[in-house]
């Protein structure tokens, strides 16, 4: 009779990494460091990316224009989390928004609160809620989350290509 | 110069969420040992073997196969792996394909894979990166939203996701290497799951699978005993930024642009009618509809209704995932490969209870990363 | 086989620590030059690919975000290998067989100070029975430089002329702005070993960088370029994997790829060799070959400064410049992977076609 099988070892690894946030993000984190969201324009199209890459994905060019945005924006869609995840403390369901920023061409994701999941929609209004400025760091952790503004929903017209 | 190149093997392993009966040197040689048998090869007729898996932390080793370089007999022959995010199984299947159409190779193993188990696959996927947004969603955390702005820009039925996700499963009854098994499944059963990432439910999600799939690539010349190869009629790729201003992420470019190119090089200009079934990688139930539209079987805003009427079932006149998809196996590295070896499959008239009667021209598809990374094939019983 | 030819290779500096610039930042200037200098714009382009690491920059999928230094848009047909960037090329010569297309851009990155790279070498091992042990890349490379001694294939002299070659060409290579100062093989012998039995100057300091490359195939290969880099052979092979199953004084794979690359045929001029241990550059230029008339290495190679990932493509684009620059009519580019030299690439250039 052959003996059990060992089916698994474990090979524990640790690995350890300084992460280079770049040049352009470090304009980036500077800014949130002070409370504010610089996005930067892509110098072919425009565009105004937020957060930064640093670089205008769609022509390979470094964006170097800093614009302010606002820290209220639209919901351009969402989903609804029930699903707790190891890693998270976060209070299950909670909302995850692609929020079109006052003054960016591109959504980013980011946690809503403070809003019943039952009234989450597309067009909702929303706006940042920080962390106390005591507590500001260069990370976009300065963000607790977005709540909504109780403002009238965005026309549709008005955040349709970013869907 | 460009050689014709055909699938004369096609080999894969059962699927289930920890293989442990065999490492990852035995999970691939599964596979690929199915495969070379089919094509009535030894490893020693192999010239190149072509690996594709998804990100190696997934496994905890890095470029795993160099260290399984023996198991898949590639010693002393030329060794390449391809890592393009989900899409991977799909491209490794191209670049293979590449080395027998260009002359370069005659016959090529293909392996794909991933044993999520050895590692945790989760923890992977949500590594906490510096600077970032505090955000913990997850994979259905990302596209959620997406299939929201589906549903809301075409007015599908809300049940049109279950309705998906109850026939892949019922396909993947007729698939003896299928994960996810589940004689009972129903609508009501669907519906009632765990509203996951709203509105993906439990039972509308992929599992997660350890699993591996191995194609024989070989050139005209080099068939061998093969009496039904399935020929490679046409192959494309593309690639659109993860992000970027005006982006669509429900009906991205890169994907229309990538089944135009696929449908130029092998003359089709009414997809829905000229093939006879498509293996397309949907890991959400709602990407079924929302892809019929990408790759132009239905029109925008329509693509639900192949789904609701029955279009896309193993008696429909648009076959679609008859192996039960990926939504009932997903080895991640592998998902994109087993994709093209079921439409291979398809028309070599050997997919068993899961055949399509007279499948005589099959499209494989994968999609990765962000939707942003497709790769397509189109294989057929007749030679180009 | 189709005519494909290096028409343009540029490269980032090799730094020990670019705490500047993250990966797209390095990436995006290189892919510039390397279009520019051609003439020709992304959307000129008819196959892009690259070979980088997920475990150098710690988090999966990072490929992702280097495609956004290229400018994908709109889409355009890509791929990518977990591989050095010379096997990124071999991806692309054998696209470019197929005749549909004229154009391929490769790139690779790699940013070795994110993290410790002799300790992420580890984690390329047998997991079983070899990563357990967590030997790193350096002292697996002692064994094999041990071996090599032992077997008296070199010598602990013939090592250090190796590192002063490297040290003295480095000093004339932009791309190495932190070469270690020139030194003779007396001064470097008398050095302290670090890992027995080798000596700092046995072992490439790693650096951080990026390269890009641009094929063109057929008669628009001299549209753009006043001279071509042909590639007359190119071929890869693969060894077994457990050190302890190799006889590590040779390289069988590395012979292999080199006469089917046709590296024996003679006459090379030139050879840059990824050799991040000096023993290695030896072992190589017996497998392939490479007589005393062959310079190589005179870009300072791998050993002056290895940026993992890139170090294979930067040979290539080395070797190829020389025929570019006229002082050189048939030259060879190699790259190597794995623990041991395990994985070897061979790229024969020549000036005429």
């Amino acid at each position: 009779m052959a003996e059990d099988p060992i089916t698994g070892i474990v090979c524990p690894i640790r690995l350890d990494y300084t992460i280079t946030p770049g040049r352009a993000q470090t304009r980036f984190l500077r800014g949130l460091e002070n409370g504010k969201l610089l996005g930067q324009r892509c110098p072919a199209t425009g565009k105004v990316y937020m957060p930064p890459r640093g670089s205008s994905p769609t022509h390979g060019l470094p964006t170097t224009e800093e614009v302010e945005v606002a820290d209220r924006g639209t919901v351009t869609t969402f989903c609804i989390v029930n699903l707790q995840f190891a890693s998270t403390v976060r209070e299950i369901p909670y909302v995850c928004a692609q929020i079109l920023l006052d003054g960016a061409d591109i959504p980013f994701f980011f946690v809503v609160q403070e809003v019943d999941v039952n009234e989450i929609r597309m067009g909702m209004r929303v706006e940042a809620v920080w962390k106390d400025p005591s507590e500001w760091g260069p990370t976009l952790e300065n963000i607790l989350f977005f709540k909504p503004t109780g403002e009238a929903d965005a026309p549709r017209e008005s955040y349709k290509e970013h869907v | 110069m460009s050689e014709l190149c055909a699938v004369t093997g096609v080999g894969q392993t059962h699927h289930d969420a920890e293989r442990s009966d065999v490492s990852m040197h035995g999970l691939v040689r599964e596979a690929a040992v199915r495969a070379l048998a089919d094509a009535g090869l030894e490893w020693k007729d192999i010239d190149a073997v072509v690996v594709g898996k998804a990100p190696d932390q997934f496994e905890g080793v890095m470029m795993p196969e160099l260290m399984m370089a023996d198991a898949l007999g590639a010693v002393g022959k030329p060794l390449l792996r391809v890592h393009t995010a989900g899409s991977v199984g799909g491209s490794t299947g191209l670049v293979a394909a590449k080395l027998v159409q260009g002359g370069v190779h005659k016959r090529v193993l293909v392996v794909a894979w991933e044993k999520q188990s050895e590692a945790d696959a989760s923890w992977v996927l949500m590594m906490k990166i510096p600077f970032a947004a505090p955000l913990v969603a997850g994979a259905g955390g990302y596209f959620a939203p997406y299939i929201r702005a589906y549903m809301e820009r075409s007015g599908a039925p809300k049940d049109t996701g279950i309705k998906v996700a109850v026939k892949d499963r019922l396909n993947a009854l007729k698939n003896p290497y299928a994960h996810l098994k589940m004689p009972d499944i129903t609508e009501e059963m669907v519906a009632d799951s765990l509203m996951l990432w709203d509105p993906i439910r439990y039972l509308e999600t992929c599992p997660s699978s350890d699993g591996a799939c191995a194609l024989v690539l070989t050139a005209e010349d080099a068939l061998g005993s093969c009496e039904n190869p399935a020929w490679v009629v046409s192959t494309a790729m593309r690639s659109e930024p993860t992000m970027f201003a005006g982006r669509d992420g429900v009906n991205p470019q890169a994907g229309i642009d990538c089944a135009a190119e696929l449908y130029r090089k092998g003359g089709i200009t009414d997809p829905r009618r000229q093939i006879d079934v498509a293996e397309i990688y949907v890991p959400f139930s709602w990407f079924e509809p929302m892809w019929m539209e990408n790759l132009g079987f239905a029109e925008q805003g329509e693509g639900w209704k192949m789904t609701m009427s029955g279009a896309t079932a193993l008696d429909g006149d648009m076959p679609i995932n008859a192996s039960g998809g990926v939504l009932s196996t997903n080895p991640i590295g592998a998902s994109g490969l087993l994709r093209f070896a079921e439409a291979a499959l398809q028309v070599r008239g050997m997919a068993g209870e899961h055949q399509v009667d007279g499948a005589k021209l099959a499209m494989g598809h994968a999609y990765g990363g962000g939707s942003q990374y497709f790769a397509m094939w189109l294989v057929s019983s007749d030679k180009p | 086989m189709r005519d494909v030819a290096v028409v343009s290779f540029a490269q980032a500096p090799n730094l020990r620590a670019d705490r500047e610039r993250n990966e797209v930042e390095i990436v995006m200037p290189v892919v510039r030059e390397a279009l520019d200098s051609v003439g020709l714009e992304q959307s000129d382009i008819g196959f892009t690919v690259s070979g980088s690491c997920d475990y150098l920059t710690g988090v999966p999928f990072s490929f992702v975000m280097a495609l956004d230094a290229v400018g994908a848009w709109p889409p355009i047909e890509e791929s990518h290998v977990e591989m050095d960037g010379a096997w990124a090329l071999y991806e692309a010569w054998v696209r470019l067989q197929h005749g549909d297309i004229d154009t391929a851009l490769i790139y690779s990155f790699g940013k070795t100070s994110l993290t410790d790279l002799d300790k992420v070498m580890s984690c390329q091992l047998d997991p079983y029975t070899l990563m357990p042990l967590w030997p790193g890349g350096i002292s697996l490379a002692g064994l094999q430089a041990s071996a090599m001694l032992a077997a008296g294939t070199v010598s602990e002299a013939d090592m250090a002329a190796v590192a002063s070659h490297s040290r003295e060409a480095a000093q004339g290579n932009p791309a190495i702005p932190e070469a270690e100062g020139p030194a003779d093989v007396d001064e470097l012998l008398s050095r302290p070993r670090v890992a027995h039995p080798l000596r700092e100057h046995d072992i490439a300091p790693s650096t951080d960088g990026a390269a890009a490359i641009v094929l063109v195939a057929g008669d628009r290969a001299a549209e753009v370029c006043d001279k071509p880099a042909w590639i007359s052979g190119i071929d890869h092979r693969v060894d077994t994997h457990a050190p302890g199953n190799r006889d590590l004084t040779t390289c069988p794979s590395a012979r292999m790829a080199g006469e089917r690359a046709g590296a024996g045929r003679g006459g090379i001029e030139v050879a840059e060799v990824y050799a991040p241990f000096s023993h290695q550059q030896l072992l190589l230029a017996s497998e392939l070959g490479l007589g005393d008339g062959v310079d190589i290495n005179p870009s300072g190679g791998a050993l002056a400064g290895h940026t993992f990932m890139v170090a294979g493509l930067a040979r290539i684009g080395e070797a190829a410049r020389r025929i570019h620059d006229g002082t050189a009519s048939r030259v060879l580019g190699h790259a190597t992977a794995g623990p041991c030299l395990q994985q070897n690439l061979v790229c024969v250039m020549e000036a005429g076609r």
